[in-house]
């Protein structure tokens, strides 16, 4: 590892300050993905600004019924919230799927969200990577793809963002809260908040150095008796996903009148469904009917070498996350 | 003063241990005034086989930390990027002078002596270095030294009561929850803070349902597993583990099958 200066930032001004004056900073929260990629030499900040003591750890319901969750709070604590767990189960279900308890405990909220791809071409240094060195190439795309991209991929990334909390988070609609390196606040649409890889995949998000992220929040909805997250990985547990699936809706009767289907494990950004979704609009939560919208929505998969199979993979964990959802998570 | 004189005589059961594997040496080893760490380092050397791992055994499950070394107090100003860290270890206030870039795993083990936690991977995914950091299982290969200003650390070193055992120690040695015991130290940690999470009624991935929170949650064998699933066993005595953990939380001998585990 490079060597660098270790600063600890005492309150969220301070933390501001110190990023801002140093362009080669980062800050230092959890650290699970940070740590691991300064090991392996593809991040390199020069100086780690500590912000696990400013707080913003806080998860409580917001004024319009929904719930803000603290940037700073531990994954652990969010999942096992009362308000999370009752009211946004797929939430809970999603933070549980990702890592270990042990990576849990550690990881936080906004660190969750910034963790980079695991492609093994980013990770390993002697490999060309867009996204690590910007024009050195994509080991990836005439290399191994099995665990890549299936839709959004563009010539100079096929990589997938690994994140399940995110996935969770981009079906329940939620919002991100950033204060800036002047201290200026911002919310970001979480559609908004990642981005496909394009011509400048080095950038995985919409954040400016600097931009710290304060809370997450996600609007009030009904959509905790009908949803899961489903996650199909090599094996039963801690393994990232080949594909995943957070699925919600609402009935009105004996139809659905609201639906929420995102996906990780098949594009640069969590894959918010909306094809899918928009054919399961009014109609019965019948297995024929989630056949036609999964189809639907994979029919525009444009897979790569070794990744065929995430299509019909991808069809059928939506079917299957649809039918949990529909008997309240159970099988 | 040498060493050897700071480091304490054999305990019962490594007498034991030790006259169950090579009973003509013991008498001689013991009036030579053989002390533990030489016993440790004996019983590594004595040969492959049998003895090196029953000793690996030995010294994960029945280790105790051996005569706390001084620590050795530099100016941060000598190192570079060095940042002086005040923490609690297995209860005992340490002061370390470190690196910013060493990691809590490797200020453990080569600045505290404190070498039972294991590092297996030094990437977060193999969890032998797992240790409870303010009473949560976190992994010390990826917690930066210098974070841990305050905090309070316990290790597989500070898990038994003396020499009383960790219900969970003795359930592993009950269960066989080890073969090369490389990874047991962090199973252990892993386990009693599980033990701990499960007393709180935390979810898992596997938990039926999310919305019902209602008290201490009561893990099945599919449960524990899914709990522990950040602990890798690379000589995959996972049955044993498990029936080992679910013995300790739900205080009933466990039945092994070995077909349906």
């Amino acid at each position: 590892m490079r060597p660098f200066k270790y600063t600890n930032a005492k309150d969220v001004p301070s933390a501001l300050k110190l990023a801002a004056g140093n362009p080669n900073a980062r800050f230092l929260a959890g650290g699970t993905n940070l740590l691991d990629l300064m090991k392996e030499d593809v991040e390199r900040p020069d100086e780690l600004i500590d912000i696990t003591r400013l707080g913003l750890t806080q998860i409580k319901a917001t004024g319009s019924g929904g719930i803000s969750i603290g940037g700073l709070g531990r994954n652990t604590d969010a999942a096992n919230h009362p308000l999370v767990r009752q009211h946004y189960p797929l939430l809970s279900q999603a933070i549980l799927a990702g890592a270990s308890g042990q990576i849990r405990n550690m990881a936080t909220n906004g660190g969750n969200l910034l963790q980079r791809t695991r492609c093994p071409y980013f990770y390993d240094v002697a490999m060309p990577c867009n996204k690590r060195e910007p024009g050195s190439g994509c080991g990836a795309m005439e290399g191994i793809n099995r665990m890549h991209a299936i839709f959004g991929w563009s010539e100079k990334c096929i990589a997938v963002f690994p994140s399940d909390m995110a996935v969770a988070l981009a079906a329940l609609d939620a919002v991100v809260k950033i204060t800036n390196a002047s201290g200026e606040e911002r919310v970001v649409d979480f559609a908004d908040f990642h981005r496909l890889p394009g011509d400048m995949p080095e950038k995985d998000t919409n954040l400016s150095h600097g931009d710290l992220i304060t809370s997450i929040e996600i609007p009030k909805n009904n959509l905790a008796d009908h949803s899961y997250y489903l996650k199909v990985r090599d094996r039963a547990s801690y393994a990232f996903a080949l594909v995943s699936v957070a699925a919600a809706f609402e009935m009105k009767g004996n139809l659905i009148s609201k639906v929420r289907i995102a996906m990780g494990g098949v594009a640069h950004k969590p894959w918010r469904a909306m094809k899918a979704e928009q054919m399961l609009i009014g109609k019965e939560p019948t297995e024929a009917n989630f056949k036609l919208a999964a189809n639907a929505e994979m029919a525009d998969a444009k897979p790569l070498e070794h990744n065929k199979f995430k299509v019909e993979l991808g069809s059928r964990s939506i079917v299957r996350a649809l039918q949990m959802a529909l008997n309240g998570g159970k099988s | 003063m040498n060493e050897d004189d700071q480091s304490p005589q054999l305990t019962e059961d490594e007498k034991k241990l030790f006259e169950d594997l090579m009973p003509e040496d013991l008498a001689e080893i013991i009036d030579a005034g053989v002390n533990r760490r030489h016993f440790l380092k004996l019983m590594t050397l004595t040969g492959g086989g049998m003895l090196a791992w029953q000793s690996a055994v030995a010294e994960q499950v029945l280790t105790r930390p051996l005569a706390p070394t001084p620590p050795v107090t530099f100016n941060p100003e000598t190192i570079e990027n060095g940042v002086n860290v005040a923490l609690k270890i297995n209860g005992a206030p340490q002061k370390v002078t470190v690196d910013s870039r060493m990691t809590l795993l490797d200020t453990l083990r080569e600045k505290l002596d404190l070498t039972g936690s294991k590092k297996g991977c030094d990437h977060g995914q193999c969890g032998a270095c797992t240790v409870i950091l303010d009473g949560r299982r976190v992994l010390s290969c990826l917690t930066l030294a210098a974070s841990c200003e305050g905090k309070s650390v316990k290790t597989i070193e500070g898990i038994a009561q003396g020499n009383q055992l960790h219900p969970v120690q003795t359930a592993f040695i009950k269960y066989d929850g080890f073969q090369c015991g490389f990874c047991t130290p962090g199973q252990i940690c892993s386990a009693v803070a599980l033990l701990d999470e499960a007393k709180n009624g935390d979810a898992s991935y596997v938990t039926e349902d999310l919305r019902k929170k209602s008290g201490p949650a009561m893990l099945s064998k599919e449960e524990i597993r899914e709990r522990m699933s950040g602990n890798i066993c690379r000589c995959g005595a996972y049955p044993n583990i498990v029936a080992a953990i679910q013995e300790v939380h739900s205080g009933k001998a466990v039945e092994q099958n070995w077909l349906l585990v």
